[in-house]
């Protein structure tokens, strides 16, 4: 009986602590930021690292995302308001590479159907030329899809670890998308496989939201 | 204590009349309820009728229901008769009539049991063949074919966490939506570019399984029923397996030749970085990155339709 008890609080126990654990380590979301020029518009900047260098798993691939206050936060949580357009900037800093599907090198559900790439307006990247494609941010509800051209990872100042600065290698990459008519969270991912060392490189950061998993939580 | 002759021949016939109200009621019942599967239920089953191979799942579903209800009522029945009628009275405490077997009654039930299971295996065999395997993926040489000489080809690639769609009778180009001609024969040659999905459009009959490494075939004709169709991926497939879905659409011949054509304009870009069109696109095993093209790939063999 007493063996019982023990083995029942046990497990008790530590199906709270997943649970909380779960729920401590859950990203946070961040807000994109008005814009102080233009109407109807909010700002998002993003960056996305190698290695995040933080948290619980430093060495997976990651986004962070740039809060209110300046300060980069380890997430891919973003709420966005409705019946606004969302301009992005994304700092890139991995190294790039061919996609499994090149099709994913194609931009779509932008303004202008393009993305302006370190100062160039393109709308297909090929990922199997220069230094690849480094991750992609395709949110299908919203028929959003973004890829990110990579940098050069044999750079002599390539970012080893996030967050990384704006000294380091990287690409700038800004375009700009329409939040909708109504409010939802759109999942969005990464298409390329860049969970190394998973299973067809899906597992690790590309199962897990705060890596290469998030929503746009769309508000009133 | 042995009961009289009398007594025996009263219960014989006093069965006799309780089986032939049994009879009766269920048969009526039967009679009113298989009308009713048939004409008012029946057409509203899934999947629907949008192609041929959904009205034939229909159809199907119809036969399984219409054939399930006499068995089916004859224990609800039986056993509610039972309930009924045998309750011993109240203060009755005397011991219940002796049970004997039957063996007409016993024959009956073997053999339309026997019937009914053989009849649903030739008629389970009958359709699936007789419907070029009505919708399911039937490998790389599927046995049964649509006699049609040139399908509509749709090359369904399942990948984490999204079906593309890949035309090889329109220059190549690969999409994320899916329309579809009305009154056309379409083969879907659905593979997948990681682990294994499986490709289901629900309201089109077809659902078939998405290997990597492998060209599943499944064929099927659509009506000039138009209308919108879902798509799920129904292989738990990793985190964001119940968001791998689209809707697709059934549109006039005219409509679905200018999207297409559209489609063609629009992917320009991008189909030309695509590797040539291929049956299936071998995994490398490389974990990450890409390298599952022929153009990488020395197991992938390209193909033209
Ligand atoms: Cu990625
Ligand atoms: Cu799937």
């Amino acid at each position: 009986m007493g063996i019982v008890l023990v083995s029942a609080a046990v497990a008790v126990g530590l199906i709270l602590f997943g649970i909380f654990g779960y729920l401590r380590t859950y990203p946070p979301t961040v807000s994109a930021v008005a814009s102080s020029t233009q109407p109807n518009t909010v700002n998002l900047t993003m960056q996305v690292d190698g290695a995040v260098g933080t948290g619980p798993h430093p060495n997976w691939v990651g986004w962070y995302i740039k809060n209110g206050a300046g300060k980069w936060v380890r997430t891919t949580l973003v709420q966005i308001p409705e019946r606004s357009y969302v301009h992005v900037t994304v700092l890139e800093y991995d190294s790039g590479g061919p996609l499994r599907n090149e099709y994913w090198g194609k931009v779509s559900g932008t303004v202008g159907g393009s993305v302006n790439l370190n100062g160039k307006n393109v709308s297909v990247l090929n990922g199997s030329s220069g230094n690849g494609i480094a991750h992609t941010i395709v949110a299908p509800g919203l028929n959003l899809a973004i890829p990110v051209w990579g940098v050069n990872g044999n750079a002599s100042n390539f970012c080893q670890a996030g967050p990384c600065s704006p000294a380091q290698a990287h690409n700038v990459e800004t375009f700009t998308f329409y939040s909708g008519t109504s409010t939802h969270s759109y999942r969005w991912q990464c298409f390329i496989p860049c969970g190394v060392g998973y299973l067809n490189g899906n597992g690790g950061p590309m199962s897990a939201t705060g890596y290469m998993a998030g929503f746009f939580k769309v508000v009133a | 204590m042995a009961a009289s002759q009398q007594a025996l021949a009263e219960r014989k016939q006093d069965d006799r009349r309780r089986g032939w109200q049994i009879f009766a009621v269920w048969f009526v019942l039967v009679v009113i309820t298989d009308y009713l599967v048939w004409f008012v239920w029946g057409p509203h089953m899934p999947p629907g009728t949008m192609t041929n191979t959904a009205a034939a799942q229909q159809f199907d579903f119809k036969v399984l229901t219409a054939m399930v209800v006499p068995v089916l009522f004859m224990v609800w029945i039986y056993g509610g008769y039972v309930l009924i009628n045998f309750r011993a009275k109240p203060g009755d405490r005397g011991d219940g009539v002796v049970i004997t077997g039957n063996r007409k009654v016993q024959g009956i039930w073997y053999v339309a049991s026997t019937v009914m299971v053989l009849f649903l295996a030739w008629f389970g065999t009958f359709e699936l063949i007789s419907n070029n395997g009505i919708g399911t993926g039937g490998g790389p040489s599927p046995i049964w074919k649509p006699n049609v000489k040139s399908p509509l080809v749709i090359q369904v690639i399942a990948q984490q966490w999204r079906f593309t769609y890949r035309w090889p009778q329109f220059g190549g180009m690969e999409t994320t939506s899916l329309d579809l001609p009305a009154n056309t024969t379409v083969k879907f040659d659905v593979t997948s570019l990681d682990v294994i999905h499986d490709f289901w459009a629900y309201q089109l009959g077809v659902k078939a399984d998405a290997n990597p490494g492998v060209n599943n075939v499944a064929y099927t004709t659509t009506t000039s029923q138009l209308g919108r169709f879902t798509v799920r991926c129904d292989e738990l497939c990793g985190i964001w397996h119940g968001a791998m879905y689209n809707y697709g659409h059934v549109v006039s011949r005219s409509a679905f030749y200018s999207w297409a054509h559209q489609m063609q304009v629009q992917n320009a870009g991008v189909t030309k970085l695509l590797p040539p069109f291929s049956l299936t696109y071998t995994p490398s095993y490389s974990g990450a990155g890409g390298g599952y093209y022929p153009s990488y790939d020395p197991n992938g063999s390209t193909q033209t339709y």
